[in-house]
């Protein structure tokens, strides 16, 4: 199988890469472009921790064909944080929002693309939207925590 | 494959139809990636229907509403007038999956996907939604329900592909629901469903209706009796209760870990009941 090669914008930075046609995006984004942040969990499109941006849309990258990347921008959570860690970094932190880690940066992506589109959700819109988004450690109230004071933090910043 | 017009598309189709060689359409992606890695593993030609014009349509005509097999039920559902004049296709759309899912997944590869307990079937055949089609003979048009043949089996034949869906306007007091049970809030796949359509005229009797059942039957169903007994009346409760029991007839469901027949057949007449009184306050605009 003869490989493809694509061009994508990802983390602000224009990325080329090659990949075999059923490659999918996570695949490429950890084995050929080094951004391990991204997690495998399912690999079917349930647990959510290989959550990205594909042109400001939320997306599973396990479902998405590393192909289907060409001319997109692709958003990471290595593309969160600035100098410092992102507000929602900084609470999942405070809060103590995670154990094992590996929900993590796909709960972070998520929780960051609600709150461009909803700066201010209510704890049902939270828990509705980050649905997709499984945690076996903590029980998710941490988590909703974490979310409704990184919402203030970034109404408010400090 | 990425072709850019449906020329270039249908004649990709063709030449594997010519060739043998398989190919698969994708657009969300959303069954179809999990398939090739779990279930069916050969090796296809994937053709991604994403970059063409008529497949991103999403617009809203004078008499008719154009809904593309690319569009996200996302983007779908982030449309106000929309929403407005299709309130049940859009929740069934929004019953699918997860915000990441929504962010892929389209009502075409839903339809296309056909499986019994797919959500935004019934609620499309409930709206009157035809099929779009094309290859390289030409377009045709299907209804919705004439689409599903069997369990995962579609109407398409070899060198054909759904460009999108074409349904008709609303008119004035006309309204739509989508209900289904499952057995927790979110993420789940319906153990059964249903869709009703309704319009009223200005006394509030029913002029015209159609009702949808899905998870009931291998494929979803348009039952026309549940129409019959709601069209004339002034959907009184004796009404919506026959409507229901038409749903309960016309159910032929399995049992399996979801539910058993006895339970799916009495569901589905408490999701038509329910689905009806929804559609009729939104056709009444209240």
């Amino acid at each position: 199988m003869s490989k493809m090669h694509v061009t994508s914008r990802i983390n602000g930075e224009s990325r080329e890469f090659l990949c075999d046609p059923n490659q999918t995006l996570l695949d490429v984004l950890r084995d050929e472009l080094g951004l391990t942040g991204t997690k495998e969990g399912c690999s079917t499109g349930d647990c959510g921790a290989c959550s990205v941006l594909v042109d400001g849309r939320l997306v599973c990258s396990c479902l998405v064909l590393a192909a289907e990347a060409q001319d997109k921008l692709v958003e990471t959570i290595e593309g969160i944080a600035g100098d410092e860690l992102h507000p929602i970094q900084q609470q999942f932190l405070e809060h103590a929002a995670l154990q094992c880690g590996i929900c993590t940066p796909g709960f972070i992506v998520a929780t960051k693309a609600l709150l461009d589109k909803n700066p201010d959700p209510d704890e049902k819109t939270i828990r509705y939207w980050l649905a997709g988004n499984l945690c076996r450690c903590t029980g998710y109230d941490k988590i909703i925590r974490a979310v409704q004071d990184a919402a203030k933090d970034l109404a408010h910043p400090a | 494959m990425a072709p850019a017009t449906v020329d270039a598309l249908v004649a990709t189709l063709d030449e594997h139809v010519k060739s043998g060689e398989r190919a698969q359409v994708i657009s969300g992606g959303t069954d179809l990636l999990v398939q090739m890695r779990s279930i069916d593993k050969t090796p296809r030609t994937i053709v991604d229907i994403k970059k063409l014009a008529e497949t991103n349509r999403c617009e809203i005509g004078a008499d008719e509403i154009y809904i593309g097999a690319a569009v996200s039920s996302a983007l779908m559902n982030e449309n106000a007038e929309l929403r407005k004049l299709l309130p049940g296709l859009l929740e069934a759309a929004d019953l699918i999956g997860s915000t990441q899912i929504q962010g892929r997944a389209t009502i075409g590869g839903n339809l296309c996907n056909a499986s019994p307990a797919g959500d935004s079937i019934p609620a499309m055949i409930a709206v009157g939604a035809v099929c779009d089609i094309a290859s390289s003979a030409g377009q045709r048009s299907l209804p919705v329900e004439e689409f599903v043949v069997g369990v995962g089996r579609n109407a398409l034949a070899p060198g054909e592909v759904l460009l999108g869906l074409k349904i008709p306007m609303p008119g004035a007091r006309q309204s739509s629901a989508y209900l289904r049970f499952i057995p927790r809030t979110e993420m789940d796949i319906a153990v059964a469903g249903c869709g009703v359509d309704l319009t009223l005229d200005e006394k509030g009797v029913c002029t015209a209706a159609r009702v949808a059942i899905g998870a009931v039957a291998p494929t979803a169903l348009l039952v026309p009796a549940a129409a019959d007994a709601l069209i004339g009346t002034s959907l009184d409760d004796a009404a919506i209760h026959a409507a229901g029991e038409a749903c309960t007839a016309a159910a032929s469901p399995i049992s399996d870990k979801r539910g058993t027949v006895e339970y799916r057949k009495k569901v589905v007449a408490v999701l038509a009941r329910r689905a009806a009184a929804i559609a009729k306050q939104r056709a009444l605009g209240a």
